[in-house]
């Protein structure tokens, strides 16, 4: 049996993910690293703002907190400052993280709380219908570029790490077992650490570039050493001699770590607790 | 006890710490920035945190955080923050979150006049949010009361967990006037209500207790429990039934019904009264001036104080006003609470707006100029 399985809110099933949706392979992946970490989920609480991403902690059976759009890091920081003790997770997807929680996002980072922040990036807002987000590669077609993306997109996790980040790291749905690692790692990280974790919309920007159902989608996550070697195009332009879809390489694992105190060790908040007595 | 020089804004802060608030998320506005300097320097020393956020959105968002994890919570700011704020005052309604938000009101809209007074943030107070949503406005009219009514704010948050708003206008907030801050004691303060059921797969954080407020845990405390800004049933997971939706709205009203008892209007000379004046904050201490004065010259003058601006005194405010041929009002502003009194009153009373814009604060006489109407003839010249 998954052994993430018992940490799963059965009476929030089922979930409200599409079929072939990238993000339930990190929800599993995610709960299997908290059953592998903590006896208990007393002391962990998931914080998320808004979006298909978002959604995913109202299924895990802990101290869960689905905020505003983009805000979820806020709130984050409030709660860790006034329980250090708290294993504190933001989960936040790219529109709502780079999007319009951008601004919070550089300065988490750079304040170096001791949290840990996933980051869903499928290229899009799917909950809203698909439309174009900062993380949508060039030419790309999403309900809101019809004719193709004319804008340049974030990397995630080099923002991140320029703004502070003591920890940063890139991770595929395609490959759970390697993001299992990671995010068993980036919880263990003493200060701000951050995943990128690339997962698909099937349902919008699959469809909107016809790339395919979700195991297309998720093996294009794979094919991008070729692209590299060939050196054209953008993702989701770029296809192979069989007409499935190349994703352009980005450098993927524990791309940056390093110590620096922490916000909470800063301020001297060892053993601070402000519930009243 | 000393009798001390204190600003609006500083006690306000002092205030925030004899209600027992140990964090604060604040972003820099003026004029509220002194009550945020303020804390900055003592909440350290009375085992508190202070954070300086990134912005208005963020710092509210740090304050609902903190007190989901039993932090005392609070922030201030001016109408600009105040807007960007409405987002997470509205989340906080919902998702049943007690917080203190003070707003310090300075001419608007936009960038206005930074530095200048004025009460035009009331119906933003009220309807900023979107949706429908009750929140407690409390609007003190000395330095004093700044104290007091920061203490009432956190007891009101904690026990209706909601968000409270205190509002006064950059005079109050930068004036001195000598003072005794006397701390309530441990017994004054209320605390937020204990879960009524025990930790496990069924438990009910929104399960309400006899007030009608949710009798929620803090994160942490062993239960798990979600908290979501959706339309929610009593386990906080979200819902789109209709009933229970509208179950939850009906609760979340009825909960502050208690709120006109706790903190009544202030009635001044208003017993044997012929003409009415109606004002709250800075404006009502020129307008008790004003009553004084009319009183003097034999004109039978009274002086109505809402202290608590939202929710309406309806009761209240109909006794008491319902009886006057005219009612006088004068605000900072283009007439806000004024619709409040004509939609209270009978159409018989005739409610005058008298409105004051331009960054300077009403005075005595402009008053007197607003009342001279409803004066009968022969009276000594005002
Ligand atoms: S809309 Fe897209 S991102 Fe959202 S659940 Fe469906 S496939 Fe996943």
């Amino acid at each position: 049996m998954n052994p993430g399985k018992q940490l799963l809110r059965q009476d929030m099933m089922p979930h409200i993910l599409c079929p072939g949706c990238g993000h339930g392979i990190v929800l599993n992946t995610l709960v299997r690293v908290l059953a592998k970490r903590f006896t208990s989920m007393d002391q962990v609480a998931l914080v998320a703002g808004i979006g298909c991403s978002s959604r995913i902690v109202g299924y895990i059976d802990a101290n869960t907190l689905h905020t505003t759009h983009g805000r979820a890091l806020s709130f984050a920081t409030g709660l860790k400052l006034s329980r250090p003790e708290l294993t504190v997770i933001v989960i936040t997807g790219d529109g709502d993280g780079l999007g319009i929680g951008g601004n919070h996002l550089i300065h988490a980072a750079r304040r170096n709380l001791d949290l840990t922040c996933i980051l869903f990036n499928n290229e899009t807002y799917g909950m809203t219908g698909g439309q174009l987000a900062p993380t949508t590669v060039l030419r790309a077609f999403t309900t809101t570029t019809p004719y193709g993306n004319k804008e340049k997109s974030f990397d995630a996790a080099e923002l991140v790490k320029a703004a502070g980040a003591t920890f940063v790291g890139r991770g595929q749905a395609y490959r759970p077992d390697l993001l299992e690692e990671l995010i068993d790692r980036a919880i263990a990280h003493r200060g701000f650490s951050f995943l990128d974790v690339m997962t698909d919309c099937t349902e919008y920007f699959g469809r909107k570039n016809a790339l395919g159902g979700g195991s297309d989608l998720l093996f294009s996550q794979a094919r991008g050493e070729e692209a590299i070697a060939q050196g054209l195009g953008e993702w989701p332009e770029l296809r192979d001699p069989d007409g499935f879809p190349i994703r352009e390489t980005v450098p993927m694992g524990v791309l940056h770590e390093v110590n620096r105190p922490t916000l909470e060790e800063m301020m001297g908040l060892a053993g601070y607790d402000a519930r009243e007595e | 006890m000393a009798t001390e020089l204190v600003s609006g804004n500083e006690a306000c802060a002092r205030g925030a710490i004899a209600a027992g608030c140990n964090f604060f998320g604040g972003y820099p506005i003026s004029p509220s920035s002194e009550v945020a300097e303020t804390l900055a320097k003592i909440l350290p020393g009375h085992k508190g945190i202070f954070v300086q956020m990134e912005d208005e959105m963020a710092s509210l968002g740090s304050v609902l955080g903190a007190s989901l994890g039993g932090a005392k919570a609070m922030t201030a700011t001016s109408g600009p923050g105040f807007t960007l704020m409405q987002e997470h005052l509205g989340y906080a309604t919902l998702a049943e979150i007690p917080c203190v938000v003070v707003d310090v009101m300075r001419v608007g809209p936009s960038t206005g006049v930074p530095t200048a007074p004025s009460q035009g943030d009331v119906m933003q107070a009220r309807w900023g949010s979107h949706g429908d949503r009750e929140v407690a406005v409390l609007a003190p009219a000395s330095v004093r009361e700044i104290y007091d009514m920061t203490v009432n704010a956190f007891n009101i948050a904690e026990r209706l967990r909601t968000p409270v708003v205190v509002m006064f206008d950059e005079v109050l907030a930068h004036m001195r006037e000598g003072v005794e801050l006397s701390a309530p004691s441990h017994d004054e303060l209320w605390r937020r209500p204990r879960p009524l059921e025990d930790p496990g797969p069924s438990f009910r954080a929104y399960l309400p207790n006899e007030d009608g407020v949710a009798a929620m845990p803090n994160f942490g405390d062993g239960y798990h429990f979600h908290v979501t800004g959706l339309m929610h049933n009593e386990k906080g997971f979200p819902t789109t039934h209709p009933e229970t939706i509208r179950g939850l709205m009906a609760r979340l009203k009825r909960k502050m019904d208690p709120l006109p008892f706790w903190l009544p209007a202030e009635h001044y000379r208003l017993e044997d009264a012929e003409l009415a004046v109606v004002a709250y904050g800075i404006t009502s201490r020129v307008a008790r001036e004003a009553v004084d004065r009319l009183r003097d010259r034999g004109v039978l003058a009274g002086l109505y104080r809402p202290r608590l601006l939202w929710p309406v005194g309806a009761a209240d405010l109909a006794d008491t006003l319902g009886r006057f041929q005219s009612v006088v009002v004068p605000e900072m502003n283009q007439g806000q609470w004024v619709e409040v009194v004509e939609r209270y009153l009978p159409s018989a009373v005739r409610v005058v707006s008298r409105s004051k814009l331009g960054g300077e604060p009403m005075t005595t006489e402009e008053i007197l100029e607003g009342c001279r109407e409803f004066v009968k003839k022969g009276v000594r010249a005002l």
